[in-house]
């Protein structure tokens, strides 16, 4: 370890790193902009100078040279200062020229109280302007409803493009001009079509991204109450920060998780949580009355009807993947387990189980992201992640950047030597393999885009495997074959191999082949990682607490000739055909449905009951890697709304169950669906008890500067109410207490002493860009299995198109398939409504063009069509989780016919419109 | 002896003197005593010359409180300002200190020389904006904090704040 001296003090720091990067880590404050600690160091900012001295008589006499912190090095012997006038007055004149342009804006800037500029200006010691000249002056451009621009206040670190561009991928931000004129934008207005784009706002150390749902509404960081969560978007299970103020929902921030999200969240996880503020949100319980209609009552009552209608009567419940373990845990304890459904339709049960399966049963390692962003070779079969576990596809993106880190490691050439690193590699690119059932928003990275029907992919993969491990392959469709060489090849030649594939496309042996691959690879003797991805936020967790055998809702509603029916947190009509749904809401008298908010399944309950969402209550998940994280209310329910666990834990008391007898306290039930259900065993492990207390104390949700507490609520009654009480976690609704060095789960917000911004979390991390001091969030379930011993598989049947028929896959969009985040406020813009991707020649044979609607099935459904050649040939897509689509089927063969009477949203357009348009664009 | 005597002659003397000095104590409330602009009275939250609010609900005020009185909520109106969309001070807890006014970066809150608060009723000392909004600009009468900041409203466009140059033209190739 080589040992440096910083202002006379020796300190043996980590070799291979920067002198920037190490000063924090010491806890050193060295002011900086343009280094970040998951892109790297260009040394584009100059902040970050100190002098560096030769031999100790320079250091005596003050001979040294300025160098720049994060470019530097750290190598044995080296004598710095940060602290001589000299380091200090240059970095004072730096902050001084970055300010001669910025506006008078912080009282109105969003980012103002959390800004790193503020911080940075303070740190330096710059006070006052002395420049007299005009300040320039910059055009915002309209970036979508969910970013807000303010080019005014840029400082040039061109940080925004460094993450947009080269660590994202995105290609419509880009630095505009030249020296002062320096713009950051797109070439004309538009929505950022990046699904990352909203970093923008965490990345940016000033105010010109800012989060356009919270400027509108907003509120300063050291107001909001915030609490660790979990998002709930997606199965990736990133870790987040909601803030809330007045009882709404404010903003989402990442939080920070070594080996899931990092820095970083993509945008339904970061806007996509707002459906809390949902006008549709229920408020109290609500009993059908005899003309149809809802008369609301208070708990008392509601929870008295329930339990009159579950005594003694055939009770089955339908759980939810996007409801905590412990409500589904619950809920299965007052049904019996025979009569729980995890909630999943039939394909997705079968295929949620499947994924477990295989990820228990392979003896290749279910990685976590930051294992993902290793991978030196990957293959991803029928998956568009960008648009199902979109962090996925952003660690992919930088897993191809290994042969980049390869090429430079034998260069000698530090990877945080961003610019060189890039420069030395250009586009080469570690090989990604995407077999797809149409084009993927990772394409442009992949080595080959495969586009194939999902039977197709399936062969594929069984081909890929079948070559690693030696066996002849049978004949293969031309379109297949000339893959599985180049394929197979990389594949065996990479030291980290990874294999992606998933639910998302519909098909059981796309996985099942995935697996192979995987397993192959691991025979082979090679370190290889198989990721499967599940649907939904808790999916996972259902297929364990609930297993293969349970019944799925087509199964429920096959057998079923049931009392009462309790439906948890789930809208069945979004999740299966409507048919199907109708026939299993008739095979009860009864229905009680705990929602949070209003659908078409809580509308066809005699009793519905108000649930908490997930930043009102606390809950388990299982995310797609298998690792359970906890989440914690933001802030207590309003009103009647309760927590799930709350209604059902109520409920089972109130029918005296003996299971519910001692159960008193949220961990409670945690602890006993652990000891009760083997494969969730780990569960506890996810977040320290409620006796948990950090140094003594309870942690706070609130900073020591939340303000207004004697006014908030005066217009109601100037006698101040004590603040609520957190009997079921170790984080309190005030700003006592401390928030420092606690377990990675329980970190509500980032906040150090000169450090108001979030770049203040390297305090928090045991090294910069290291993980949390407390330990990293969450518990891993699944650990490398043990294979069995299997022969060769049969190869799946080749697909075969009929005639006039078409077969549906699922296409996904990070903005719509999503049922909770599409009501959010900015993102429900972004939602489009159901529609059909088709190929060009499907198109003309049907007659049908771009904007015109396709009757399915005669009546099966009718949807706007979108033309997509990349579409597998034989295939139609169909916008998966959009309006007007939950009738569709993955795999299923159907007939198209132009839908007479249909209303174009939009006049066509013809040649001449068209450059009219693009010409008034250009505006 | 005579020392000690002497010293209660004397205060018996000044105490007579007294008697025809000017009474400083005035009749209140029959009398007002007169008091500088500068006094730390009832907060009033004042308009700019041009008549519009000044306070732009940028939360300093309320974070500066030390007994947290003050609560607000920010909105956007549609020119483009920043205005709370209700501002409450709890005068029954406010201590008169004066911080929010030092705070306030456009010299929206203000503390006046009117310190008569009397209310039976605690709630009564809750006050809203309503109640706060004066219509003048207060002690200071010409500063427009929107004429010198850099966000664009209705009627001051990029680069016509005071020290402004004309927004720049990113797609203009001269150096």
């Amino acid at each position: 370890m080589p040992t440096i001296r910083i202002d006379g003090v020796e300190y043996e720091m980590e070799a291979g790193k920067n002198l920037l990067e190490s000063c924090l880590s010491l806890g050193l404050d060295l002011p900086y902009f343009c280094w970040h600690p998951a892109m790297g160091s260009v040394g584009a900012c100059r902040q970050c100078a100190v002098v560096q001295y030769l031999t100790d008589e320079d250091e005596q006499s003050g001979r040294g040279r300025i160098v720049m912190g994060c470019m530097t090095p750290v190598t044995d012997g080296a004598i710095f200062s940060l602290d001589g006038d000299r380091a200090k007055g240059f970095r004072e004149s730096v902050v001084e020229s970055l300010m001669l342009n910025h506006p008078h804006d912080c009282p109105v800037c969003a980012e103002g109280g959390e800004c790193h500029l503020q911080d940075m200006t303070v740190m330096v010691g710059h006070r006052d302007r002395v420049y007299r000249g005009q300040k320039n002056t910059h055009r915002n451009q309209y970036l979508g409803p969910l970013i807000n621009h303010e080019m005014n206040r840029c400082i040039t670190c061109y940080r925004c493009t460094r993450y947009y561009k080269d660590y994202a991928g995105g290609t419509d931000l880009a630095a505009l001009a030249s020296h002062d004129h320096v713009y950051f934008g797109r070439h004309q207005e538009g929505v950022l079509e990046s699904e990352f784009a909203g970093n923008l706002v965490e990345v940016c150390p000033t105010g010109v991204f800012t989060d356009k749902t919270l400027v509108n509404d907003y509120t300063r960081k050291w107001d909001l109450q915030s609490a660790p969560s979990v998002c709930t978007g997606c199965a990736v299970g990133c870790n987040t920060v909601p803030g809330e103020r007045y009882g709404r929902l404010k903003r989402v921030h990442n939080r920070f998780n070594a080996e899931v999200n990092g820095y970083f969240l993509c945008d339904r996880g970061r806007f996509g949580a707002n459906f809390v503020n949902n006008d549709e949100r229920l408020e109290s319980p609500g009993l059908r009355n005899q003309t149809g209609s809802y008369d609301p009552v208070d708990h008392h009552h509601a929870l008295q009807v329930m339990a009159e209608a579950c005594s003694g009567a055939r009770v089955a419940g339908i759980g939810s993947p996007r409801a905590s373990v412990e409500a589904n845990y619950l809920l299965r304890n007052l049904v019996g387990e025979d009569n729980f459904s995890p909630g999943f339709n039939d394909r997705e049960h079968k295929l949620v189980n499947l994924a477990l399966e295989l990820q228990q049963a392979s003896s290749a390692v279910t990685p976590d992201i930051r294992s993902i962003e290793s991978a030196d070779v990957i293959l991803i079969l029928g998956e568009d992640l960008t648009n199902t576990a979109p962090r996925l596809a952003l660690a992919l993106r930088q897993s191809v950047r290994n042969k980049a880190f390869e090429m430079a490691a034998d260069l000698r050439l530090e990877s945080w030597q961003d610019a060189a690193v890039r420069n030395l590699a250009q586009d080469q690119l570690s090989p990604l393999f995407i077999a797809a059932t149409g084009s993927t928003r990772l394409a442009d990275v992949a080595e080959e885009n495969i586009t194939l029907a999902p039977q197709n992919i399936a062969r594929l993969g069984a081909a890929v495997a079948a070559s690693i491990s030696g066996h002849a392959g049978e004949d293969l469709e031309p379109e297949i074959a000339g893959h599985v060489e180049a394929i197979s090849t990389a594949l065996r030649a990479a030291k980290r191999p990874l294999i992606i594939s998933g639910t998302s496309c519909g098909n059981a042996e796309v996985m099942q082949t995935a697996a192979d691959v995987a397993e192959a690879l691991c025979q082979s003797g090679q370190q290889t990682m198989l990721t499967l991805t599940v649907p939904e936020a808790n999916s996972l967790g259902q297929a364990m607490l609930a297993g293969p055998d349970s019944p799925s809702l087509g199964k429920l509603a096959a057998d079923g000739n049931f009392d009462v029916l309790v439906i948890l947190e789930n809208d069945l009509y979004h999740r299966a055909p409507e048919p199907e749904v109708e026939r299993l809401l008739a095979t009860a008298d009864t229905v009680i449905v705990l929602d949070g908010l209003d659908n078409r399944t809580t509308s066809a309950a005699s009793l519905v009951l108000p649930a908490a969402s997930f930043a009102e209550t606390e809950g388990t998940l299982v995310s797609l890697e298998g690792r359970a994280q906890r989440h914690y209310p933001v802030f207590a329910p309003k009103g009647e709304r309760r927590p799930a666990w709350v209604w059902l834990l109520a409920c089972s008391k109130e029918l005296g169950l003996s299971t519910a007898a001692d159960l008193h306290h949220f961990d409670d039930i945690t602890r006993d669906c652990a000891a009760n259900i083997a494969d969730l065993a780990g569960i506890t492990g996810a977040a320290p008890d409620h006796h948990f207390r950090n140094a003594g104390v309870k942690i706070p949700r609130q900073p020591h500067r939340y303000s207004g507490r004697t006014a908030m609520r005066a217009d109601i009654s100037v006698h101040e109410p004590k603040q609520p009480v957190d009997e079921e976690s170790p984080l309190a609704f005030t700003m006592e207490g401390l928030n420092r060095s606690q377990p990675g789960s329980l970190l509500p917000f980032v906040w150090a002493p000169g450090w108001n911004s979030n770049q203040s979390l390297h305090r928090f991390q045991s090294e910069v860009g290291g993980p949390l001091r407390g330990g990293t969030a969450g518990m891993r379930l699944l650990g490398p299995g043990q294979a069995k011993e299997s022969g060769p598989r049969e190869n799946p049947p080749a697909f075969s198109p009929t005639q006039g028929q078409w077969q549906l896959v699922p296409r996904y969009r990070i903005f719509g398939s999503e049922e909770l985040s599409a009501l959010s406020l900015g993102v429900a813009e972004l939602c489009e409504d159901g529609y059909i991707e088709i190929r060009a020649d499907d198109a003309l044979g049907l007659e049908v063009g771009e904007g015109d609607g396709l009757n399915l099935n005669d009546g099966l459904a009718t949807l706007e069509v979108k033309i997509n050649n990349s579409i597998a040939a034989g295939c139609i897509g169909y916008a998966a989780g959009h309006s007007g689509t939950a009738n569709l089927t993955p795999g299923e063969n159907i007939s198209l016919q132009k839908a007479q009477g249909w209303k174009r949203r939009r006049p066509q357009l013809i040649g001449s419109d068209r450059s009219t348009e693009i010409g008034s664009g250009n505006d | 002896m005579f020392k000690a005597l002497m010293s209660q002659v004397r205060t018996i003397w000044t105490i007579l003197q007294h008697s025809f000095t000017r009474a400083e104590t005035v009749q209140y409330p029959e009398q007002k005593p007169y008091l500088a602009p500068r006094y730390r009275g009832r907060i009033v939250l004042t308009k700019d010359p041009d008549g519009e609010e000044r306070c732009v609900a940028c939360n300093l005020c309320a974070v500066a409180c030390p007994v947290d009185c003050i609560a607000l909520q920010q909105g956007v109106k549609e020119d483009g300002r920043w205005y709370p969309e209700f501002f409450r001070i709890n005068f029954s807890r406010c201590i008169m200190c004066g911080m929010c006014e030092e705070a306030c970066p456009t010299n929206a809150i203000q503390l006046t020389p009117d310190f008569e608060m009397c209310e039976y009723n605690r709630s009564s000392m809750v006050y809203e904006k309503e109640h706060l909004q004066i219509e003048g600009t207060g002690k200071y009468h010409d500063y427009n904090f929107y004429r010198v900041a850099g966000l664009a409203i209705t009627g001051k466009d990029k680069g016509q704040a005071e020290n402004e140059a004309t927004p720049i033209d990113v797609k203009s190739l001269l150096p």
